[in-house]
């Protein structure tokens, strides 16, 4: 009997192996096969081609650059607004939190619609300074700039580095920061002595991650920053797409995916010092009392309601004026199938397709997360190699991977290249990374005493899992859930990869209406937009919610 | 309590575990992104021919072929409908087709077909072509440009937004009607033109939306501020349909000038090895019927290959079909691509 129990244990165990070998290894090397071997044997001359071409080197260089300058960027505004968030207590925090993770989730094309609504050079901003100023020019000329990248880099992510950031500074407490100000420390020493050398693997963690994304971007950097701005991930695509050229796509991704590898295993090796002492994460926010507190929380909300939110707005303003009158028209068009065409379903489908298909990836890569955490909890010298491993499905190319479906998921009983069970699959693939950081810094703030003392109490392993660690891991599930399903609602290029009738969501609906001519369209896929984003902030209230009666702050 | 772990377990299993194929007799079409026809129309086929017809769309035109390269062994389809004349050569050369002549091939001009093989079917055309905001050259009394060396004209400054022939198909296009006007070798050649055209001020974006949408002006709608485009001549009774007001009129022109657009011809082919090759060709000869041919340019906004069939009244009235567009062959296309768009970008993006 126990012998079978353990036996199911490692096939459990197994799982979240299983899944990414046969989803993602398998895949990617069938292409890297194809690619690299064409003829039978190793041909590895895209790789000096590659080396010894200048405009190449340049392309990885400008990939580092642009991915340094945007952490930089996000740092330097998530740490004091971290900070706030973990220190003061104030009314609808929760709820802002939840919102500012909103841009995270939202499609390249939305974002690149909400930029150019508030920054293009006929953007409202440009129409609010060119009438208040009477100025000859529009003054805002970030179009296709480096700035425009590095402004929607942050957009991204800021939420991102903000999570991570007062997740820890919450746990750490302001103990330490109390008795330094007792002895009479003053608010810049306590910035320099204190909070910053404390905070700092949070950073570095925050930081890594935020690199990774801004070094791996595609929409952002083709829409919004144009043509000069090539990053390696545009480049793969380039050159596997319009170029077929198969080996040197696949060089390319190899050097990407190497480099993250490289940078994965730096993040993970900061995050396992992110330890969180689980008793000092009761409640350190305080309400805040002084002018300078409330100054300076009044300057982060405002901060973020600038940066996160006043693109969207314009998105929003722009979906529902019309000649200056509001008019929700567009709106009222998208429940009815105004096409007779075949695969252009009433848009509002569209919405039950995404929630569906959010939701199984959600769960897949909640349980596959779950397990993989604690995989690598169990600090073998397995679990080093594991972690970036599982992070891995971020660093790879849309396009590498989905030629890799192809040729791979070609056969019964994997013949899944058809069928829509792909989209949640590869949902799941890169929401799992997300599970596993958000889970991993509760699980190792479990004391193992605790789960010693259940045994010793002769409780079961799948009892102390279900009544003791579960619950304390309620709040990195929840995280982990939020991310997992603003991902899979966000993701575009999976969903467009087999478009039938059951598996159109609303990134593909609002793809297509762009895509289509006319104006009316236009304006009925920013109507879109504004559903997907009401659609995920409703998901993100809801979810905060549940944590809050599930589980509540322990 | 471990009642509950196993049906998570299940679970899992339920998501990750694949589907087995079924195997019922249907035609599987490939098709690119942009793919869209009247549900009445085909549910008619399905009718007559008892063939279920399952669409699948594959990524962009570009992704779509690659796919069907790749996966040449073991086709993901029958048929592969939506490969234009800039990507011909490469499915061709690939191999991936099992020709068929259609009947009603009978129908079709002969300048649509690429060769005499009979490997793929011309199915539609679409000409690329820069598009004016009519209101913009009315009030500055601006002559129309009456040939692509004109745009680099000083009364022309500053006026045209063009895409990026490495990421666009419209902007590969318009690539391709530049060469055949100056020429790849010689005294004046496409990237001296181009180079005429950035110093006059041309602006180059990355995709059609980006172009059309971001940077066109079209007088009386809030976005863009030039007044000229590379988009289709189709474009302006795509205006006029989907407008709020169709009776008003056009509001931008297409210039179908000589030499001054390049004709995208799309094809079907079907796929060597499909499952279904009667269902196929059946299939075919559908998509060159009237009933296909008419249900064209309304859900694609691009012309059917057949002159016998009737357009619809928003086509008849506003569409211009340029008499003499730039011709570039395929394979030629196919054996220059890569080192035409390294030039351009060499000249263009440093």
């Amino acid at each position: 009997m126990m012998r079978r129990a353990r036996e199911l244990w490692i096939a459990v165990f197994l799982l979240p192996l299983a899944f990414l070998g046969l989803f993602y290894v398998y895949p990617l090397l069938s292409i890297f096969d194809v690619s690299l071997r064409p003829a039978g044997f190793l041909d590895l001359s895209a790789f000096v081609r590659l080396l010894s071409s200048d405009y190449y080197i340049g392309t990885l260089l400008f990939t580092v650059y642009q991915a340094a300058l945007s952490t930089a960027v996000t740092l330097l505004l998530a740490t004091p607004c971290a900070f706030v968030f973990a220190r003061y207590q104030f009314r609808g925090k929760t709820l802002l939190l939840s919102l500012a993770t909103l841009p995270f989730v939202l499609p390249t094309v939305v974002v690149a619609l909400a930029f150019a609504t508030l920054l293009g050079v006929n953007g409202l901003l440009n129409d609010l300074l060119t009438t208040m100023s009477s100025l000859e020019y529009q003054p805002i000329q970030l179009e296709r700039s480096l700035a425009m990248i590095i402004i929607a880099h942050v957009f991204y992510n800021f939420a991102v580095a903000l999570r991570i950031m007062t997740s820890y500074w919450s746990s750490l407490g302001f103990r330490v920061e109390e008795a330094a100000r007792c002895l009479g420390a003053d608010e810049l020493s306590l910035w320099r002595d204190i909070r910053l050398p404390l905070i700092r693997p949070a950073m570095l963690s925050a930081g890594l991650l935020v690199f990774i994304f801004s070094f791996t971007s595609f929409g952002v950097i083709l829409i919004l920053g144009g043509i000069r701005f090539a990053t390696l991930e545009v480049q793969i695509y380039y050159q596997a797409v319009n170029m077929f050229n198969l080996p040197l796509a696949a060089a390319l991704s190899l050097v990407q995916i190497l480099s993250m590898l490289f940078m994965m295993m730096l993040y993970t090796s900061t995050q396992k010092r992110l330890q969180l002492a689980l008793d000092s994460s009761a409640a350190v926010a305080k309400r805040p009392r002084t002018l300078l507190e409330r100054l300076c929380l009044s300057l982060c909300v405002a901060l973020m309601a600038i940066l996160l939110f006043s693109p969207l707005l314009a998105l929003v303003l722009r979906s529902i004026l019309v000649a200056g009158q509001l008019d929700f028209a567009n709106f009222a068009s998208l429940v009815e199938k105004s096409r007779g065409s075949l695969l252009f379903i009433a848009p509002i489908e569209a919405i039950f397709n995404s929630l569906r298909f959010a939701l199984i990836a959600m769960f897949t890569a909640l349980c596959l997360g779950l397990i993989a955490s604690y995989m690598i909890e169990r600090r073998g010298r397995l679990s080093r190699l594991l972690d970036p491993l599982f992070m891995l499905p971020l660093a790879t190319s849309a396009v590498t991977l989905g030629f890799g479906f192809i040729i791979a998921l070609d056969e019964p009983p994997l013949n899944l290249r058809a069928s829509w069970l792909i989209i949640p699959i590869s949902h799941a693939l890169v929401a799992l990374p997300f599970v596993i950081r958000s889970v991993l810094p509760s699980l190792r703030a479990i004391p193992p005493s605790l789960r010693e003392a259940a045994q010793t109490l002769g409780a079961k392993p799948i009892d102390s899992l279900l009544t003791i660690e579960l619950p304390l891991l309620g709040r990195g599930l929840a995280v982990g859930a939020i991310f997992a399903f603003t991902v899979s609602m966000g993701e575009f290029g999976a969903s467009l990869f087999v478009a039938q009738r059951e598996s159109v969501t609303i990134p593909v609906v609002i793809y297509r209406l762009l895509g289509d001519p006319g104006f009316a369209s236009y304006r009925q896929s920013l109507a879109m937009s504004v559903l997907l984003m009401l659609v995920c902030a409703g998901g993100f209230v809801i979810i905060e919610r549940l944590r809050i009666a599930g589980v509540g702050e322990f | 309590m471990s009642a509950r772990a196993i049906a998570i377990l299940l679970l899992v299993f339920v998501a990750a575990c694949p589907v087995l194929a079924q195997e019922t007799s249907r035609l599987i079409v490939l098709t690119h992104d942009s793919f869209a026809m009247t549900e009445e129309v085909l549910a008619a086929f399905e009718a007559d021919s008892g063939v279920s017809v399952e669409i699948l769309r594959s990524g962009d035109a570009g992704q779509m072929v690659n796919q069907a390269i790749l996966s040449k062994n073991n086709p993901l389809g029958d048929l592969l409908y939506g490969v234009d004349n800039t990507f011909l050569s490469r499915a061709l050369a690939a191999e991936i087709f099992a020709p068929y002549e259609s009947p009603a091939l009978k129908f079709v001009g002969e300048g649509f077909l690429p060769d005499e093989s009979f490997r793929v079917t011309p199915i539609n055309f679409g000409d690329v072509c820069l598009n004016y905001d009519i209101a913009f050259f009315e009030e500055n009394e601006l002559e129309l440009p009456g040939s692509l060396s004109d745009l680099t004209k000083a009364e022309y400054r500053g006026l045209l937004v063009a895409e990026n022939p490495a990421t666009s198909s419209p902007g590969l296009a318009f690539l391709l009607a530049t060469i055949a006007a100056f020429g790849a070798d010689g005294e004046y050649t496409y990237l001296d033109y181009w180079q005429d055209l950035d110093e006059n001020d041309l602006l180059v974006v990355d995709g059609w939306t980006d172009a059309y949408y971001g940077e066109f002006m079209v007088t009386g709608r809030d976005s863009g501020t030039r007044p000229m485009v590379v988009s289709y001549a189709s474009s302006p009774p795509a205006e006029v349909y989907y407008s709020e007001d169709p009776d008003a009129g056009a509001i931008t022109g297409a210039i179908v000038g000589d030499n001054m657009c390049f004709r995208q011809v799309e094809y079907v082919g079907i796929l060597a090895g499909a499952a279904n090759e009667e269902a196929a060709r059946q299939f075919v000869d559908f998509m060159l019927s009237p009933a296909f041919q008419e249900d064209l340019p309304l859900n694609m906004f691009v012309f059917p290959v057949r002159e016998d069939v009737m357009l619809p009244a928003v086509f008849a009235e506003h569409a211009m079909i340029p008499e003499n567009p730039a011709l570039v062959k395929p394979a030629e296309i196919e054996a220059n691509r890569e080192d035409w768009i390294q030039a351009w970008m060499e000249v263009m993006l440093r």
